[in-house]
């Protein structure tokens, strides 16, 4: 009976415990669910927009309006492919500056009608293309960051597969910064760290570990607000559970942040970011 | 054959004088000690220190712009002895226990004698009071951390505290990997209290320097009122070599240079370095509250 009590005990320490390459290798799993999967389960009404109306419409950021438990929100995500020719619609994720400006168009929107927002981030990072340059990816991210920083009304932003950089920051200057258990957020991704430090791409494993890109790990820096924990084995193990977790959490939180003046509201997401760095003076 | 068994062969007469020339020609070194001379990035000419100086760093051959550090910039920027520098002493620490990270910014502070990779203040320019933030791109590539991002925004919350305007010259490699995280944080955290800047209808002004790039292109660099580049500067977000190997193509011809950037619309306008003090006088004047 010990030995089955240990056994068990050395299961969930395995599951629990994950080291963040283990984590990263599910965060970018093909069957990790995507945005719209969860927008099916946890929004009603759900109609998308389209358009940045001066570019065009960028398949690899969906958003649009919907209903979470009977109250208005506006939602914008990070889309990836579910499978090879899906990925490639969705170009993987990576949005180019008309993405961005499509979630700003709505997230404005979202602020002259007093309808929270919902940002689902799921990246590995901004589109690095001709085409992005000559769009201004640079200064598409920074009016996100910037216009995001005092937007009036309450936004929630989740991190549910990859984190990629700024290409996901522009999504998530936001009230609260949430991160499903096994998702992953960086200043850019390990290979791309192993190659910078050590001309080697293959030490990626190393790389991920010495980042510290986990949720668990940003929540102990403060730089996230809530780490949500995922069915054993990762959420595509159980779909419907996580969607349904996640939506308790929002329906709670923006119950809260609901009730909050404004003024008060962006002061504190000011306050939020404002104290984060350390140094020493 | 026997045509050529009795040809004259010709020889070149060599003098010492003339020996000395063609080693001075051939490795395009003038015999001068070394560190005195410098070899222009673009037209490859070979320029005096001293002369460089003088021009502040701009080839007298082809105007190629050199790289200027923070103190260089400042002194033909701010108006003499009307510089104040703020949060001297900060440096950084190591949020994320990144190995070597100590060692390698002491290693920088030597190296550049700067603390970190900006230097923040404020001052007059031809008469006008600014605050002034000045990046550095000796000091680990420019790259952005906690440091860079802290007296950034210190600098920017004085300016709305004074009813300054605020000018900033960006310079970075991207954000600094070694405090990972932390580092993206500071894109949002100064790209915040830049809107704070703008609530208050105060002026900010970027100059984008060589290299401008990745996470300061893509916060604080591309958000001033008015965009100003040095010519040919490098400005861009994703890395050359990175886009290169994404789409598997050939970039164009100028790409991510500043008058690219012009053409293509992000930018105000580019300024040849001995006009920029000039500018930014126009521009203050033009903005002054007390008009």
């Amino acid at each position: 009976m010990e030995k089955l009590e240990k056994v068990q005990q050395m299961i969930t320490n395995k599951l629990d415990n994950k080291t963040a390459w283990e984590r990263l290798s599910l965060a970018r799993m093909i069957e990790r669910p995507t945005a719209l999967d969860y927008i099916d389960r946890i929004f009603d009404s759900f109609l998308e927009f389209h358009g940045d109306r001066y570019f065009g419409d960028d398949p690899s950021v969906v958003s649009g309006i919907g209903l979470l438990d009977g109250n208005p929100v506006t939602i914008i995500a990070h889309q990836k492919g579910r499978n090879t020719t899906e990925n490639i619609k969705r170009n993987f994720g990576q949005p180019n500056p008309e993405g961005y400006r499509k979630g700003l168009r709505l997230m404005k929107q979202a602020e002259k009608f007093n309808r929270p927002i919902v940002c689902l981030v799921d990246t590995p990072g901004a589109f690095p293309g001709i085409g992005a340059e000559e769009r201004g990816q640079g200064e598409a991210i920074a009016r996100n960051l910037i216009e995001m920083s005092n937007l009036k009304t309450p936004i929630i932003s989740l991190v549910i597969g990859e984190g990629g950089s700024g290409g996901a920051l522009a999504f998530a200057v936001a009230d609260e910064v949430w991160m499903l258990e096994n998702s992953v957020y960086s200043i850019l991704s390990p290979e791309g760290f192993a190659t910078i430090l050590w001309k080697d791409s293959s030490r990626a494993k190393e790389a991920a570990e010495i980042m510290k890109i986990t949720a668990k790990d940003l929540k102990g820096y403060g730089i996230i607000d809530k780490v949500i924990k995922e069915p054993s084995g990762g959420a595509h193990k159980d779909l419907d559970k996580m969607a349904s977790a996640i939506k308790k959490e929002l329906i709670d939180s923006f119950g809260i942040l609901k009730k909050q003046p404004i003024d008060e509201l962006i002061q504190k997401r000011y306050d939020k970011f404002r104290g984060m760095g350390n140094y020493i003076e | 054959m026997l045509n050529n068994f009795f040809k004259k062969t010709k020889y070149i007469t060599v003098s010492q004088q003339s020996l000395r020339r063609t080693e001075e020609n051939s490795d395009n070194k003038p015999s001068i000690p070394d560190g005195m001379w410098v070899k222009c990035g673009s037209c490859s000419k070979v320029l005096y220190k001293s002369d460089l100086d003088e021009s502040n760093k701009i080839c007298n051959h082809c105007g190629y712009h050199f790289r200027l550090n923070a103190r260089e910039r400042i002194n033909i920027t701010i108006d003499k002895d009307t510089f104040k520098e703020f949060d001297y002493n900060m440096i950084s620490d190591n949020p994320i226990g990144f190995e070597g990270y100590e060692e390698k910014t002491k290693k920088m502070k030597h190296q550049t004698g700067i603390n970190e990779a900006v230097v923040t203040g404020m001052g007059r320019v031809s008469g006008t009071e600014v605050v002034i933030c000045v990046m550095d791109s000796n000091f680990m590539m420019g790259s952005m951390g906690s440091v860079v991002g802290e007296k950034i925004t210190r600098a920017v919350e004085k300016a709305i505290d004074l009813k300054l305007p605020v000018i900033i010259f960006t310079a970075s490699g991207g954000a600094r990997m070694q405090e990972g995280i932390f580092s993206l944080m500071q894109m949002a955290k100064v790209s915040a209290a830049i809107g704070k800047l703008g609530e208050e209808g105060l002026l900010y002004i970027t100059i984008l320097t060589d290299p401008t790039t990745g996470g300061v292109t893509a916060s604080f660099a591309m958000l001033g009122d008015i965009i100003l580049a040095e010519p040919g500067t490098l400005v861009g977000f994703a890395g050359k070599r990175v886009i290169e190997q994404t789409i598997r193509q050939e970039l164009p011809e100028g790409f991510q240079k500043a008058e690219f950037l012009l053409e293509h619309g992000f930018i105000d306008r580019i300024v040849p370095r001995s006009e920029l003090k000039g500018t930014l006088k126009k521009i203050l004047t033009i903005h002054d509250r007390n008009r």
